[in-house]
């Protein structure tokens, strides 16, 4: 085993952060698109190497356990496949004259910033490193959503700046109140910010500074998320920043929140006397996705209607963590990577599509099964699995939430199909539109990259007709971590 | 601890939320400026007290940082953003100042009874600190949502770090690497804002945010 001991966790971090460095000196966009490619991928071989070689001890600072590994190996993930589909489409950009020289050097630099703050974000044994990782990520987003530097690009870097920053203000609110509650108990200094110490000896903490420390925390980091009713930002950012972004930030932000909480949520269901914080997300996820699927109707811009259907699976998601239970919590990681793959995939397929349409415009898109087969028809398949249909990855996972929530809760188990089945109709009725019928609009001839999109719809077939037996292991003991 | 020293941190924590009141209905940018600026220097005089209190010699490095970059590098940086744009001075609320004000009030009444119900256990100081720095915040975020001026926007946001500062010291002895990783995370914070100050003035000759809402993506 010795031959495989090496320590994955700095490779996981240094890795992003030199790609950083290099990225922002390097000459030549065809260069800096390869090298964020290489990058890319040594931190995807970083985070698989976490599987196989032995764990590292927990640290003051780091901290590797099965609960997040599994979010760095699909982060990872969808960072690499996102930086293969991010070489053809800023190639496209800068040919058309969108995007100046050096905003593609910024690009780039910031893409490996976003993937080493997340890294970071996920390993950090600290809960204010973790704060801090998460800031550091809001602003590299930030920046990136108003790359185009159009009016609507501004507006939504803005909003999504000024939200992103009053989440991230609470959340740190309720860090200083989890760190004043185990204060007594652990001594002052770094222990009591240690998820390793505070897990151990939560149960003697003053339950009512906890809570108070949850609600500030769930609405902090459900910002991030983009739970209603602070998700204002998250239609504008996904619409007007660059598509891999939009890609990156549902297939990788929104979970790296999202990790932020189900980790107080543990220490929370640790303490005895502090409340269950399973109704409160429960109560957060299912407003967010019944209002969300209402608001897909209504949607004009193709990339505006997908970032709603984010919203409606974070809330589907943090909708079932808040149930809770091995099965709940089960359907909850899976429904997580299937909408991870699927979201970043139909994004994906998006950008080339308003890329050889010159427009985001629903009405001046159409037919794209005829004039574009590939685009069109990933495009199919990728609807097909995010509104849940058989027999995708999604459907399987949908299943396991309304059938889990149904054995003990019939009456939110009604209100949650009856909201899956609204965003079904509307998913469909944009999609016969967009890829059926008549060609609309007019076409521009360009090259695409098809790989990451497929590889991605490949995965969610795959995992709804065959779950492996030791990805099912994985997740159900990691469901008895979440309790 | 001696009752000279609760009493002093006490006093300067008060007077935090008192001038947060007076942003609140500051109408002219300069003014706002200035009053940003006091608001950073009693929050380094009470850091700083809170550093002698406590005897935590890593807490003065704080309350530097506040004065020196909050107090003085930020506003004028932000008088010159004015001066050289050529923005409108006065600022458009949303509402009304009494309004804003008595909305002011039940948001500091209201962190009172949080905070205090829910820490009898913790130390006093600490718990007079949550309370009031609990007060700062939730009027920072008031200010936030009742300017439409990007300017004033900013400024409120800064009067909600400075909220968190208050807290994250009140803490009794909160690491270190937090606290200065938190200042870095404002100054970046703050680049970006001015990025965008600039950015956006090329495109509009206003920072009015309101304006820009002509431009969303729904409305074309």
């Amino acid at each position: 085993m010795t031959s495989l001991s090496f320590d994955a966790v700095p490779a996981l971090l240094w890795t992003p952060l030199a790609g950083a460095l290099l990225l922002a000196l390097l000459p030549g966009d065809r260069l800096k698109a390869l090298a964020n490619v290489a990058v890319s991928l040594s931190t995807l071989l970083a985070a698989l190497g976490l599987l196989i070689a032995p764990r590292p001890p927990a640290g003051t600072f780091v901290l590797i356990d099965d609960l997040n590994i599994v979010f760095i190996v699909l982060g990872s993930f969808v960072g690499f496949t996102t930086s293969v589909f991010s070489a053809s489409y800023i190639a496209h950009e800068i040919t058309v004259g969108r995007l100046a020289p050096a905003y593609v050097r910024f690009y780039h630099a910031m893409y490996q910033m976003l993937m080493f703050a997340m890294n970071l974000a996920l390993v950090s044994n600290n809960i204010g490193l973790m704060w801090v990782a998460i800031e550091l990520a809001t602003l590299t987003t930030v920046v990136m959503v108003g790359l185009y530097r159009t009016h609507e690009a501004l507006e939504a870097a803005w909003k999504y700046f000024i939200l992103g920053s009053v989440g991230i203000g609470l959340a740190l609110f309720g860090t200083i109140l989890v760190y004043v509650a185990a204060e007594p108990v652990l001594g002052e200094g770094l222990p009591s910010m240690a998820w390793t110490s505070l897990i151990a000896r939560v149960a003697s903490f003053d339950p009512a500074m906890l809570n108070l420390a949850f609600v500030f925390l769930l609405l902090g980091y459900g910002t991030k998320v983009g739970l209603a009713p602070l998700h204002a930002w998250l239609p504008d950012a996904h619409a007007e920043g660059p598509t891999p972004i939009s890609a990156v930030l549902s297939g990788l932000l929104l979970n790296v929140a999202l990790y932020a909480v189900l980790r107080f949520k543990i220490l929370l269901a640790g303490n005895g006397g502090a409340f269950a914080p399973g109704p409160l997300m429960v109560t957060m996820g299912l407003a967010s996705a019944v209002f969300a699927v209402f608001m897909l109707y209504r949607r004009r811009d193709i990339k505006r209607m997908f970032a709603y259907s984010s919203i409606e699976h974070m809330g589907i998601i943090t909708f079932a963590f808040g149930m809770g239970g091995p099965l709940a919590n089960f359907a909850a990681l899976l429904h997580m990577t299937m909408h991870s793959l699927a979201k970043s995939g139909i994004f994906f397929a998006v950008g080339h599509i308003a890329q050889v349409k010159g427009t985001q415009r629903i009405a001046d898109i159409g037919g794209l099964t005829v004039t574009h087969p590939w685009l069109g028809w990933s495009l199919v398949v990728g609807v097909v699995a995010i509104a849940g249909l058989p027999p995708l990855g999604i459907f399987t996972s949908e299943f396991l939430v309304v059938s889990s929530t149904f054995a003990r809760a019939p009456l939110l188990a009604v209100v949650l199909v009856f909201g899956l089945l609204v965003g079904l109709g509307a998913l469909l009725l944009r999609l016969n539109t967009l890829a059926f019928g008549e060609p609309r609009g007019e076409t521009h001839p360009r090259e695409a990259s098809y790989l990451p999109m497929l590889a991605h719809f490949g995965l969610v077939l795959g995992a709804g007709i065959y779950l492996p037996g030791p990805l099912v292991l994985w997740f159900r003991h990691v469901s008895g971590i979440l309790g | 601890m001696t009752q000279l020293a609760f009493d002093t941190a006490h006093l300067l924590a008060g007077s935090l939320v008192l001038v947060s009141f007076l942003l609140l209905y500051q109408d002219r940018l300069y003014a706002l400026l200035k009053i940003y600026a006091l608001h950073a220097l009693v929050l380094s005089a009470s850091v700083a007290w809170q550093a002698y209190a406590q005897n935590a010699p890593h807490l003065y490095a704080t309350a530097a940082i506040a004065f020196a970059f909050k107090a003085i590098v930020v506003p004028i940086a932000l008088r010159r953003i004015i001066e050289r744009l050529g923005i409108h001075r006065e600022i458009e609320t949303v509402v009304g100042i009494g309004f804003n004000m008595l909305t002011g009030m039940g948001l500091v009444a209201l962190s009172m009874v949080v905070m205090l119900k829910v820490t009898p256990e913790a130390a006093p100081l600490a718990r007079e600190d949550l309370a009031f720095a609990l007060a700062v915040v939730l009027l920072g975020l008031l200010m936030m949502t009742t300017r439409r001026n990007a300017v004033s926007q900013v400024v409120g946001f800064m009067s909600l770090e400075n909220g968190l500062v208050l807290a994250a010291t009140g803490a009794r002895g909160m690491p270190l690497v937090v606290e200065i990783s938190f200042a870095f995370s404002i100054l970046i914070a703050f680049i970006v804002i001015g990025l965008f100050l600039f950015r956006i003035r090329e495109r509009f000759d206003t920072v009015d945010v309101g304006v820009l809402h002509r431009f969303r993506g729904e409305t074309r």
